[in-house]
């Protein structure tokens, strides 16, 4: 048996010997380079670009400006397509734009010989502007008289969408309710992966192929053809080993403008390489959400009503849109539960990069604003702040009426015995109780909701081919990809589960090529191994059964007395070994008599969807004279269903803290006020948390099999991201008895609320 | 890719002056940390270069006759750590300079470009500042030796003249003798980061470790360029080992700053930390000096 099992991944040797293959191993050495001009101020209209001096350096080979592309409007959110247009991503992108809404906006490309060559053009390049004012933050840009982003949209309000469960209005007005409260923030931050997006696009014959480092090669095959105005299967995608994307890459970024670029130069091999400063700019970022949350409690803690208005930082471009501050919205009215409970969310545009996906999807966002939230309620009700959650939290056998999702296990509850455990929390909140001097130490918790793939918002279904060699191995292809969280290990786990053979004759086809691979959305809401898993399951079945009617050929034993286990085919009545698998196969493609290629290819799609739950823990020692919080203990615990491979989900966990310690603490891109040009667009500047920062990552794990799973598995790439930051927050309030309503909580923010506080 | 203009290699001390008389707009690399850095960044692109970094004769710590400690200019910051000559004398410099960035980039950056970009952030430069360090610089006209202090001039420039290379950093004996120092980076991060502010602190005890004898401070994002306190300096010199002595030393070093407002931090943050910064880095010196606080 496979599944359960920490074997090693199987691309472990390609990737630590350096034999794995990325984009920029791929590439043509001879391809051309290009370079994209960004726009210098944050809201305008470009009058005119000046080339003529850059097309006089040696090596420019064409340059192409915002006054040349086609005019065909495209959406970039990777996605699954709707064939409704209602629920189809807004289409406000152009390849290269004339009216430009944020410094850092696409004028104009230079095709070059080198890199050298295109760096000079783009120096060379004069752009001329005129200027609008523009609108930085979210709630700024919905007032009257705010400086206008997209026509079709008033006030920047990209969409609004809310709901009341219960009567909100009539529910507090019950006596004696205590109200609470709150403005929180979470910042705007980048996904920071270690290889920035690249792309390689060539043509033959009339068809584009591009190598692209993206999570979703299907989806990009279909983006690029509506950029291009051309049938999506003269585009062509290859996906190689990736260097993490962690949703930025579930966007298209640069794939169309890279394809478009060959074509203006004969079809020749355009390599598009995105600087780092670039990516954190030009690419996508986190959606930053200013949340209002209001809540009457009863004196016992008990939550009577839950009022939420959440603004969503969309940035230029619509990209993912509101479907971040959905989910967080989503989410707010489930993870605690009220008599009644109103939400309005709002996402706008503003004149800053364009959010899109990023690992946790709006939920790290609203899980500190609600976590802090409960904390400050607890705070002003004198009571334990673990009790008032265990209080009004998820109920076990609650149902969701929209996604159909159950809670059908205390999951919450036994997540958070194992964290008290590993914290020893009862007795360091004793002991950290009441403090006094420069140097205090506090401990602090948040739990989490969320949920799994995007069903029944959008399609979920996943396509699966498996073939057999003649040596009994078979390879597995998925449209589902390995961005470098084990996906393909977990994929082979499964498959030699359900086939009855060792894990080590699964061979996965790492790479997608849409040609080829059969089709599937790709890596992104935490949907893989739970949707792909029933791609696998029905394949995995269906091949098995074909395996044992040829066994049933060779040895004329009735198909209902066969099994595959383990490679060797059994009658299951005596447990008698009949033949390996390696002798079938080699007999079914060499047999003179009945030849047989192998096979397997299915679709499944999925209608359900799962929710997967958990906490974190975090101790810190807060130096107030400095201003500093030192993480000293963390603990993440999940229960995101039955493991596939404890070791990787624990890298996975270990991942998702990392992030987490960076956005509680220090990560936060910035922008001039004057200007809005970006401050700190490269990693000295943005406080991205390295090794030094963080103590022992611990992550545990709460097994509920999931009863709508294929094999007991639900979410687990994002979840580990979400509540981390606001147990960090928690615990400084408890050690200083400061509440911060913003992350990152940088000695920036503690210097002005210490000081505010009296305490420095 | 680097957009290189020309690359001339230097072999000897006297070649290179020749070749910064021969070409005066050229940049000097050592380790390339910076210089290519800002290369990428657009700011140096297409400059000529000179490169020093086969000099081997620049590299090294040694000891001299007379007690000075002689810092080779194209010695990198690991090797610096890790010489025994700083260990045992100057422990404190080493300790800074491990502070730099990661370690790739302490293995190939060096403290002479770490001195010559004339940043005020320089790890190193503050620790050198409270050691009295001396510059010396090889022209066409042989040595120049110039006080640290006088070295820097303004924000990114340092009194690197026609022709000269900065070819050691010395620390007499007198400078370090009996005294020891601490350092203190305060960054956003504990590591790959440059310092918010740097502030290093050394002290000279009275035989009954009672007294402090002399105290030096220096900063790094004080102010333009890296700089002494007198005024610290001045309320520590002469008095008891006390907790009283320490706040007014701290205090003190607020009259000689003048950090201004940035994105990276405000002026008030900046003053908090001068003062916090200032009495901590001198109670460490004084305890590793076998005071009692």
């Amino acid at each position: 048996m496979s599944v359960g099992k920490s074997v090693a991944r199987v691309d472990a040797i390609d990737k630590v010997t350096g034999r794995a293959r990325y984009t920029d191993d791929l590439t043509d050495k001879g391809a051309l380079v290009a370079k994209v001009l960004h726009s210098t101020i944050a809201n305008g209209m470009v009058k005119s670009v000046d080339t003529s001096e850059a097309e006089k350096i040696k090596g420019v080979v064409k340059i192409v400006t915002c006054f040349d592309v086609p005019n065909y409007k495209f959406p970039t959110a990777g996605h699954p397509w709707s064939t409704d247009p209602h629920h189809q991503d807004v289409a406000d992108r152009l390849l290269l734009n004339r009216r430009v809404r944020y410094y850092g906006d696409d004028v104009a490309a230079v095709v070059a010989e080198n890199e050298v060559a295109a760096a000079q053009a783009l120096r060379a390049i004069r752009v001329e502007y005129e200027e609008y004012p523009f609108v930085l933050d979210q709630v700024e840009a919905m007032q009257e008289g705010a400086p206008l982003l997209h026509e079709e949209f008033p006030n920047n309000i990209l969409a609004h969408t809310g709901y009341e469960n219960g009567n909100y209005e009539e529910a507090l007005k019950e006596p004696g309710l205590i109200k609470f409260e709150g403005w929180y923030d979470t910042p705007t931050v980048q996904h920071c992966h270690i290889e920035n997006a690249i792309y390689e696009a060539h043509m033959e014959g009339d068809r584009i192929v591009i190598i692209a480092s993206t999570q979703i090669p299907h989806i990009i095959r279909r983006i690029v053809g509506q950029a291009l105005g051309i049938p999506w299967g003269k585009v062509r995608v290859i996906k190689p080993y990736i260097g993490g994307g962690f949703g930025n890459k579930q966007d298209a970024l640069y794939e169309p403008l890279c394809a478009y670029l060959c074509t203006q130069v004969g079809g020749r091999r355009v390599k598009l390489d995105v600087s780092r400063e670039e990516t954190f700019v030009s690419n996508r970022v986190r959606h930053a959400i200013r949340a209002h949350i209001t809540t009457y409690v009863r004196p016992d803690g008990t939550f009577v009503a839950r009022r939420l208005e959440s603004f969503s930082k969309q940035g230029a471009y619509a990209s993912h849109g509101h479907g971040i501050n959905a989910k967080a919205a989503g989410a707010f009215g489930q993870i605690y539960r009220s008599a009644a409970c109103k939400v309005d969310a709002y996402t706008v545009f503003t004149n800053t990069p364009a959010a899109g996906a990023m690992r946790g999807y709006g939920i790290p966002q609203i899980t500190f604003c609600i976590e802090s939230h409960v904390e400050d309620i607890a705070r002003g009700l004198n009571m334990d702040s673990l009790a008032l959650r265990r209080k009004n939290m998820m109920e076990v056998g609650y149902k969701d009426n929209f996604s159909k999702n159950e809670n059908y296990f205390d999951s919450l509850n036994q997540c958070i015995e194992k964290g008290l455990a590993y914290m020893d929390y009862e007795n360091k909140r004793r002991e950290y109780a009441n403090q006094t001097g420069p140097i205090r130490r506090g401990i602090g918790m948040a739990i989490f909701w969320y949920n799994t793939a995007v069903w029944p918002i959008a399609l979920e279904s996943s396509s699966c081919r498996m073939v057999l060699n003649q040596d009994g191995s078979v390879q597995l292809q998925m449209g589902e990809t390995e961005i470098g969280q084990g996906a393909d290990t977990a994929f082979a786990q499964m498959a030699a589960e359900t086939l009855g053979i060792p894990f080590e004759d699964v061979h996965v086809v790492s790479s997608q090529d849409t040609d080829i691979t059969p089709f599937g959305t790709g890596a992104y809401a935490s949907r893989q191994t739970y949707v792909g898993g029933f791609a696998i399951q029905q394949t995995a079945s269906m091949m098995k059964e074909r395996i044992l009617r040829y066994a049933h050929e060779l040895t004329r034993m009735p198909v209902c007395n066969l099994d595959l286990k383990n490679g060797v085919i059994l009658r299951t009545t005596d447990g008698r070994e009949l033949l390996t698998l390696a002798e079938l196969a080699t007999e079914a493609l060499y047999s003179l008599t009945n030849s047989q290629h192998i096979t397997s290819e299915s679709t499944y799609q999925i209608k359900t969807n799962a929710y997967s739950f958990g906490c974190s823990f975090a101790e810190v020692e807060v130096d107030i004279p400095l201003c500093k919080v030192r993480l000293l203990k963390i603990i993440n615990v999940h229960d995101c269903g039955r493991l596939i491979n404890p070791a990787l989900a624990e890298a996975q966990v270990h991942g998702g803290m990392s992030m987490a310690i960076g956005y509680g603490l220090s990560e936060q891109l910035l922008f001039d006020e004057k200007t809005g040009r970006p401050l700190n667009n490269n990693l000295l500047d943005y406080k991205l948390s390295t090794f030094m920062d963080h103590p022992d990552l611990q992550a545990e794990f709460v097994e509920n099999y999931e009863p709508t799973s294929a094999y007991g598995t639900k979410a687990l790439g994002e979840p580990p991201a979400c509540s981390g930051a606001p147990a960090i927050r928690n615990a400084v309030l408890q050690a200083t008895g400061v509440s911060i309503d913003r992350a990152p909580l940088t000695p920036h923010v503690l210097f002005e609320r210490f000081k505010e506080e009296g305490l420095i | 890719m680097y957009d290189i203009n020309a690359l001339y290699e230097a072999n000897s001390v006297e070649q290179a002056v020749a070749l910064r008389l021969e070409h005066p707009k050229a940049k000097i690399i050592a380790g390339g940390s910076d210089v290519l850095v800002q290369m990428r960044e657009g700011k140096l692109a297409g400059s000529d270069l000179i490169s020093i970094y086969m000099l081997d004769e620049l590299r090294g710590v040694t000891l001299e006759g007379d007690g000075t400690i002689r810092i080779g200019s194209l010695t990198s910051f690991s090797h610096i750590t890790k010489s025994p000559v700083i260990q045992a004398h100057i422990n404190v410099l080493g300790e800074a300079v491990d502070m730099v960035g990661g370690p790739q980039v302490r293995n190939i950056g060096t403290i002479g470009g770490n001195t010559c970009n004339g940043v005020t952030s320089a790890d190193s430069a503050s620790t050198l500042m409270a050691y009295d360090a001396v510059i010396e610089l090889t022209g066409p006209g042989g040595k120049r030796l110039v006080p640290i202090q006088e070295f820097y001039l303004k924000a990114g420039v340092v009194d690197l003249r026609e022709g000269e290379i900065q070819t050691a950093i010395l620390i007499r004996r007198e400078s370090y003798e009996g005294y020891k120092g601490h350092y203190i980076k305060y960054a956003m991060r504990n590591a790959m980061d440059i310092a918010t502010t740097g502030c290093s602190a050394n002290v000279k005890l009275s035989e009954d470790k009672q007294t402090i004898l002399d105290a030096r401070i220096a900063y790094g994002v004080a102010g333009p360029v890296p700089m002494r306190a007198p005024s610290a300096e001045a309320a520590a010199k002469g008095q008891p080992v006390c907790a009283e002595t320490v706040a007014a030393f701290g205090k003190a070093a607020l009259d000689d700053v003048n950090p201004r407002t940035s994105w990276r931090a405000s002026r008030e943050l900046r003053l908090q930390l001068v003062e916090e910064l200032a009495k901590r880095c001198l109670t460490e010196a004084i305890q590793r000096s076998g005071g009692d606080l």
